[in-house]
């Protein structure tokens, strides 16, 4: 069926990049904002917006019911949720199957599949897809027996958590009774689910993942990977394609393994498949798939030229996959900077508060996604992503020059932001040498005031 | 979210020291709106939300009220001769009467307490009662029976009981 009106049941910079898409196709938008967020950039840009509830995300973009109450008042033909709040929460999608609406999403029994991290690598498994060496504990006594086979060092991970959240690292046998005990107690209480799994921890990992297009009927392509190693205490900070220093063969069996974890789901939409690429042993492990758009999707876009919102909507409609594997061509080298309000001299601390002055880079070979401008104000509640500086160069080399320039350009006053952090790495010798592993950001040496 | 005296001594000094002229921030039960006037300097209007809109246990901050800007004046005028606004406590269908036909909960003149129920929101088939928040006479009805209303959008207004 045809989209003509979408709602988007998200916010920040994404809701403005999800706007835009669908003004060029000629879509109509309407945006469930919170109370904190009604004179936001996005609730501006949008054809209407709808207040769905005080500032807390609970009260607001959290509220399955509300949001769909709203599309469907609103006389939408679509949500699209965006990334992170209801965006893998499967209730959503089945809501919006039940009252004719159509979600920009995968199914709720593909959300359900890869949300659970057991039912995932047990279906990585039967997709042939390599899995880190684990296993799931049902009891202390049989954590500790599987401990000894995997080997330390090693990592209990909660089944209910995600984004390094309700995961530690044992590195001692002695010390696996306790930390499982104390994860599984934690996870409970955190997730709600105190099920726990170990896996090998890998000491020198990449984090490369495999953006993938499914039409959700069996066809799935690949539109390359992105390397988003840059991470701070699990936080993706930089991201960029292609993933530099891997073997071709890896590459190329790290993309099929996406590829086929995918097909295997029959997958629709977009959908990212995360691998940890053990540099030592030279190979790659399953670590799950995000059935989303994700925040770093604009490297791809700027390497492949296409526009991956569009693709999920064409999907959503019904349209299939509008490109063959071999019709996607990669050029040149594009990498993101997340800019956020946080201050990187009180250990990345939030910085709320209202941007007295937002000037963003322009220029050849750069993109800003952002929902800042001069005045914005940055709510307390939400994440604190201001917005995303990406460049596209004919080379990785070049891709950073233009980087450099654009985040010497660039000004955000009112709020601390991390941007002196982005030149800091931009400048330093083993990022600009490429293929940095997990654990670079955590070595760095501080950022001093006068830097 | 409920904001303390200091913090919108922060919030003012940002306007201060900023290049803009008015900022308008509206948080659960606060409505905070602070204008620059003709005349140099920031002449505040701090306006609260109706008790009926705030969380139990915060009370709106009770700034010493300065000379308000003279464009503020008027509305701030206005929205007091009419009544207190009764917002929406959540997105949703209002219906005005209890069901299809049923004569209204309300009408314009009509007495109410805090606790008469002034209308239902619908989400999703989930029914919720609306109620006055405070004592006193309806003035005016706003919202339209059987309409999406927003969180905060009002729905009527009461003016208060002496």
């Amino acid at each position: 069926m045809a989209i003509r009106r979408v709602f988007i049941a998200n916010r920040g910079e994404i809701a403005a990049r999800i706007i835009r898409t669908c003004r060029q196709l000629g879509i109509e938008t309407v945006l469930g904002v919170s109370q904190a967020d009604r004179h936001s950039l996005p609730a501006r840009m949008a054809d209407r917006a709808v207040c769905i509830g005080a500032s807390r995300p609970t009260d607001s973009y959290l509220k399955v019911e509300t949001i769909v109450h709203a599309a469907l008042l609103t006389g939408a033909d679509a949500i699209h949720p965006g990334y992170g709040f209801l965006s893998e929460r499967a209730a959503l999608a089945q809501l919006c199957e039940d009252n004719g609406l159509v979600f920009i999403g995968p199914t709720p029994a593909q959300i359900n599949a890869v949300g659970d991290k057991l039912r995932a690598r047990s279906e990585a498994e039967a997709a042939d897809v390599p899995v880190v060496p684990g296993a799931a504990v049902n009891s202390t006594a049989e954590a500790v027996e599987a401990a000894a086979r995997i080997g330390t060092p090693l990592l209990v991970k909660a089944v209910g958590g995600g984004g390094g959240r309700g995961m530690k690292r044992v590195d001692h046998l002695d010390d696996v009774a306790a930390a499982v005990e104390l994860a599984s107690a934690e996870a409970g209480a955190a997730f709600g689910d105190p099920r726990v799994y170990l896996e090998r921890y890998v000491s020198r990992g990449r984090h490369v993942e495999v953006q993938v297009l499914g039409d959700g009927r069996g066809e799935v392509i690949h539109l390359g990977e992105r390397d988003c190693s840059v991470q701070r205490r699990y936080q993706k900070l930089i991201e960029e394609t292609p993933a530099v220093g891997l073997s071709v063969g890896l590459l190329a069996s790290l993309r099929e393994a996406g590829v086929r974890f995918a097909r295997r789901l029959n997958y629709r939409g977009a959908g990212t498949v995360e691998f940890l690429v053990d540099m030592e042993r030279d190979c790659f492990y399953f670590l799950e798939m995000n059935a989303r758009i994700q925040v770093e999707h604009p490297v791809t876009e700027a390497v492949t030229g296409i526009d991956l919102v569009a693709e999920q909507i064409a999907i959503a409609a019904g349209e299939g996959l509008r490109m063959r594997q071999d019709e996607v061509v990669f050029r040149g080298s594009a990498i993101e900077c997340r800019i956020n309000a946080e201050d990187p001299m009180r250990d990345f601390h939030p910085s709320p508060g209202i941007v007295s002055e937002a000037v963003w880079p322009m220029g050849a070979g750069l993109r800003v996604d952002t929902h800042i401008e001069t005045g914005s104000f940055v709510p307390p509640f939400y994440d604190s992503l201001l917005g995303k500086v990406i460049a596209h160069g004919a080379d990785r080399a070049a891709a950073i020059a233009t980087l450099q320039q654009a985040l010497a350009a660039m000004r955000v006053e009112g709020v601390a932001t991390n941007r002196d952090f982005h030149r800091h790495v931009l400048a330093n010798a083993e990022f600009r040498q490429g293929g940095v592993d997990t654990g670079f950001v955590a070595r760095l040496p501080p950022i001093t005031q006068d830097e | 979210m409920s904001l303390t005296a200091a913090d919108i001594q922060e919030i003012m000094r940002l306007i201060e020291v900023s290049n803009f002229d008015e900022l308008t921030l509206e948080t659960n039960g606060l409505k905070l709106m602070l204008r620059r006037g003709a005349a140099a300097g920031a002449a505040p209007a701090v306006t609260a939300l109706p008790a009926a809109m705030l969380p139990a246990a915060a009370p709106a901050p009770a700034p010493a009220p300065r000379p308000a800007a003279p464009t503020a004046a008027p509305a701030l005028a206005a929205s007091a001769d009419a009544g207190q606004d009764v917002p929406s406590p959540m997105l949703g269908t209002f219906y005005r009467a209890p069901k299809p036909g049923a004569p209204p909960f309300v009408e314009i003149g009509a007495e109410v307490e805090a606790d008469t129920v002034i209308g239902i929101i619908e989400v999703m088939k989930l029914m919720s009662t609306v109620r006055a928040g405070l004592r006193g006479r309806v003035t005016q009805i706003l919202a339209s029976d059987g309409v999406l209303v927003e969180f905060g959008e009002v729905l009527l207004r009461i003016s208060p009981a002496a």
